[in-house]
This record gives C-alpha cells, sequence and structure tokens, in this order.
C-alpha cells in the first residue's frame, strides 16, 4: 500500500467520524471534502498572511523586551505611527503624488516610445537589421552607469528623472513588443490575405492583438523597473517623493521613516502590479492554449 | 467559370527544381462540386493555393471569368485545414472579421449564416471553447458571408472525427445547393471525394498531373452503402492502383 493510500484512508475516516454517516463503498465528494475540512480551517486568503504576521508579532515582541536596537529596527508599532503622523500632516500625499507623476510620466513616454517602436522593427525587416542591433546593444548596459552622465548632460532636475526612469521602462515594452508582432501567426496572416484586410486593419486585427500577451507583460516588466529607478533617481537628489523621504529620514536616523518609504514602495509597487494583471485577465480571457 | 491550361508550377529545393505541377488543363463552371483526390505530394493543395491567388509564381493561364488571377480576391473564398479563427475574437467577431457588424446589412447576413451552419446561441462564445467541427463551420461562414463565387477548400475536415465529418459533408452540400458557390474540394478521402463530387479529379505525384477525371452521376443525397456508389467509388479506387505506370505526359481533362 504506498503512503498516497494510507493519506487517503485518514482522510475518509476523518470524514466519516465528522459526518458520522455509515460506511460505503466509494468514497463521496462529501467524504473527500470533510476530510480536507479536517486539515486546515483557515480561510484560503488567510495562508499568505500568516508569515508575516507571525514575523511581525516576534519583532514587536522583541523590541518591547528590548532585545532589537531602535535606531537599527524600530517596533513595528512606532512604523505604524510614524505612517499615521505622515498620513495626517499631508507629508505622504505630497510625496505619493510627487513620485507617481515622475514614474507615470517615465513610464508613459518608454513605454510608448517602446511599443512604437517594438511594432516599427517587428513588421519591417529593413528596420529590424538597422534597429534592433543596436537597440539590443543598449538594452545590456546598466542603466545605473549612465546615470553620471545625464547628470552632467541635464542636472539633477526633472528632465533627467523622469528621462531615466524613461529609459529604463523603455526596453521591456520595446523588447516583448518585438517578439510579439515577430511571431504573429503566419497561417492567421494568410487568412487576412485572402480576406483582403487593409493594411490598417492588418494592424488593428491582426498584429496589435496577436502581439498583446507579449505587450502586456512587457507593460508589467516595465511597470517594475519604473517604480525602481524612480527610487534611485530621487534618492540621487530630490526635494520631494517618497525616495526623497527616505533619503532625508536616513540623514537624521529616523529609521521609522526609512520603513515607512520602503513599505510605500512595496504598496505601490504591489498595486500597479494587480492592475496590470487585472488588465490581462479582462484583455486576455481568449486566450489559453488556443491553437487554431 | 475557371479555366486553368498548361499550368506548371516548380519549386526551389535544395536538391535542385521540383516539379509541383505539371501541365495541368482544367475548366470548372459556375456552380460545379469538383473533388480533387490523390497522394500527399500530387500538388492538389498547390493547386488550390495558385486558383486562392495566393501563390502567384506559376507558369501557363489560370483564369477566374477570363481574368488572369494575379492576386486574392474576394470573390475566392478558401477554407484552410484548420479553421484558423482568430482566437480573440467571438464566433460573430471572426465571421465579420474585417467587416463591421454595426452595419445593419453585416449584422442581418452573420446571423443568417449562423443560422445556416447551425451555431445558433454561440455567437459570443470564443474559439477555445469550441469543438473541431463546431469551429470550421464557423470558417466557413467566414467565408460565405464575402458571398464568394468559388469557394476552395483544402482538406477541410480531415482532422475531425468520422461521425462529426459525415455531419459537415452533409452541411456543406446543404451550404452547395442552396448558394450555387463552386466548390473545389480537396481530400485525401475516398469515400468523401465521391461522396461529394460531381467530378472527381484523380491526381498523381512526381510530378504532380492530372490522371483522370471521373464524373459521378448519382442524385443528391447519396446513400454510401448504394451499389452504384460502391461501383464508382472501385473505379476511381482502380485508378490509384495504376500508380506505378509511368506517368502521361498531356493528360488533361476538359470537365
Amino acid at each position: 500500500m504506498s503512503a498516497n493510500d494510507i493519506a487517503w484512508e485518514g482522510a475518509a475516516d476523518a470524514g466519516k467520524a465528522a459526518t458520522g454517516k455509515p460506511e460505503t463503498g466509494k468514497p463521496s465528494p462529501g467524504i473527500a471534502a470533510a476530510g480536507k475540512q479536517g486539515r486546515a480551517r483557515l480561510p484560503k486568503w488567510l495562508y499568505g498572511w500568516v508569515l508575516p504576521l507571525a514575523v511581525l508579532a516576534l519583532w514587536e515582541a522583541a523590541s518591547a523586551l528590548g532585545l532589537v536596537s531602535d535606531s537599527a529596527l524600530p517596533a513595528p508599532s512606532r512604523i505604524a505611527r510614524a505612517f499615521w503622523q505622515l498620513c495626517a500632516s499631508g507629508d505622504m500625499a505630497e510625496h505619493l503624488k510627487m513620485s507617481a507623476l515622475r514614474a507615470g510620466g517615465g513610464f508613459l513616454l518608454g513605454g510608448a516610445t517602446g511599443l512604437l517602436l517594438g511594432v516599427f522593427t517587428g513588421l519591417g525587416r529593413w528596420a529590424e537589421r538597422t534597429l534592433d542591433p543596436s537597440i539590443q546593444m543598449l538594452r545590456t548596459v546598466p542603466l545605473l552607469a549612465v546615470i553620471p552622465l545625464f547628470i552632467l548632460w541635464f542636472g539633477v532636475g526633472e528632465f533627467s528623472k523622469v528621462l531615466l526612469i524613461a529609459l529604463g521602462s523603455f526596453f521591456p515594452v520595446y523588447f516583448h513588443t518585438h517578439l510579439g508582432v515577430n511571431s504573429a501567426d503566419k497561417k492567421l496572416y494568410e487568412v487576412t490575405r485572402i480576406l483582403q484586410y487593409s493594411k490598417l486593419k492588418l494592424m488593428t486585427k491582426l498584429i496589435l492583438p496577436a502581439a498583446l500577451p507579449n505587450i502586456l507583460l512587457g507593460v508589467r516588466l516595465s511597470v517594475g523597473a519604473s517604480w525602481l529607478l524612480l527610487a534611485v533617481a530621487e534618492m540621487m537628489g530630490a526635494s520631494a517623493g517618497v525616495g526623497y523621504m527616505i533619503q532625508d529620514a536616513r540623514v537624521y536616523a529616523q529609521t521609522d521613516i526609512v520603513f515607512v518609504g520602503i513599505l510605500l514602495f512595496a504598496l505601490v509597487g504591489k498595486l500597479s502590479d494587480s492592475a496590470v494583471r487585472l488588465a490581462e485577465r479582462r484583455c486576455l480571457r481568449w486566450s489559453n492554449t488556443y491553437k487554431g | 467559370m475557371l479555366t486553368i491550361e498548361r499550368l506548371n508550377k516548380t519549386f526551389a529545393a535544395p536538391s535542385g527544381p521540383v516539379v509541383a505541377l505539371s501541365n495541368i488543363r482544367l475548366q470548372v463552371e459556375r456552380g460545379q462540386f469538383i473533388t480533387f483526390i490523390g497522394p500527399s505530394g500530387c500538388g492538389k493543395s498547390t493547386l488550390l493555393k495558385i486558383v486562392a491567388g495566393l501563390d502567384t509564381a506559376y507558369e501557363g493561364t489560370v483564369e477566374l471569368n477570363g481574368k488572369a488571377i494575379t492576386g486574392p480576391s474576394i470573390e475566392k473564398g478558401f477554407i484552410f485545414q484548420e479553421p484558423r479563427l482568430f482566437p480573440w475574437l467571438t464566433v460573430e467577431k471572426n465571421i465579420a472579421a474585417n467587416l463591421s457588424l454595426r452595419s445593419a446589412d453585416v449584422r442581418r447576413r452573420v446571423d443568417e449564416l449562423i443560422e445556416l451552419v447551425r451555431l445558433k446561441g454561440f455567437e459570443k462564445a470564443y474559439p477555445k471553447e469550441l469543438s473541431g467541427g463546431m469551429a470550421q463551420r464557423v470558417a466557413i461562414a467566414r467565408a460565405l458571408l464575402r458571398k464568394p463565387e468559388i469557394l476552395l477548400l483544402d482538406e477541410p475536415f480531415g482532422a475531425l472525427d468520422a461521425f462529426t465529418r459525415s455531419h459537415m459533408q452533409e452541411a456543406l452540400l446543404d451550404i452547395w445547393q442552396n448558394s450555387r458557390t463552386t466548390m473545389l474540394f480537396v481530400t485525401h478521402d475516398l469515400d468523401e471525394a465521391v461522396f461529394l463530387g460531381e467530378k472527381v479529379v484523380i491526381m498523381n505525384p512526381r510530378p504532380g498531373h492530372i490522371r483522370n477525371v471521373i464524373g459521378i452521376d448519382l442524385p443528391y443525397p447519396r446513400k454510401r452503402t448504394g451499389a452504384s456508389f460502391q461501383e464508382l467509388r472501385s473505379r476511381v479506387l482502380g485508378e490509384f492502383e495504376k500508380v506505378e505506370s509511368p506517368p502521361q505526359t498531356d493528360v488533361g481533362a476538359g470537365i
């Protein structure tokens, strides 16, 4: 008898005990469900919270007992209080607004350029041969290495910040759009020839929808990149923004505010990622392994 | 009317040029149902692609109503072996494809066709939710919406199970009798060729050429089990058994 069989029997027994039903030849779905319930009573969504909550509780206890230094690891309750104070004073809204403008502006600029260029090089052999190698080469340059150049050229003002973010969000969208457009199904292309699609319809009704899964993947990666570069850009010198808030708090050794800043990045990052995922689910309802 | 005269087609292969079609001669009257049958490599699909205008690198004359075929056009519909639906469009949008459903005329025709191919209730379904037979019926409706004068079908039911296939064959005959669209139907299924066609064009490979054309003078709907059906079926089969004999160079066919 395999381990699986034993586990199954155990579950069936638990089910029998719970429901009090007489044993039948075949385990019914009810019994199986009862067995599962016996093993875990937590609702599904709670699972992900178990570990962080346990860590927080431990952390808070360690702080209260004086086991960790307050300046290195302030208690969660202190971070929460700092969070609330920054909320109440309106500082946080101000910083967030500034950061969102920079990240959003850079993302839109870079993403739109990436989309256009990706479609361009994905469609034309000539464009691909002349442009793509250069872009692929630039892609391998670590973006942080060009920051000094940007500062020399454009100073530390908004322009170089937005440009840095735009550059970072350009590559994923470009790369994945190029890939998606390039890999549009040749068989469906034949169908559009038979049905006499115009150039415009070919673009909007075959190439773009076919590339959409790839494009959205690129967008998701870009959103991540733009938050990363936002933090970098705001730390290289700014007078507002979440990155600036962190940098400023570091100078005054306000570790709790540094934590608040990190938390904000995590929240906003997760939120924007979820938004793109939602868009993916909405737009790609048709896809899953359809071959036709 | 479709006229094919002295059609030759050569492919460039690494080992040298390969003759895919050699001296094809064929005439198809409007409204006829012609089936093409032959082993793989006999050029039957190539012939269909040339008529569709998807392949224009050939020698000879291929004319539809006296006009040379230089590319795809709206009067030539094409059904591939796979349905080739756009996976991101619903059934009704797949049928409309590049035409707008907001046009009242298109809307009405699409609804009629959905009725005709018996897909009522599936208008808003995505291709992934359809069975192979249903998807192929969407493809047929998509071709018919353009009111083609000639419908080219390249082994359209080859991937379907036997039950769905025979249902689809009857559905196609229905459509043909209602619309009087000229049908050129490529298959490698002997029964299918005899069951559907008014004439069966038998093709042989190396090089691809027309071996014979056999008229099937049986009234529709045909019975596969009937004695005359079986007799014609054996005649067509008999042509294949002569494959080993050297190909005749100038066998053409006037239909």
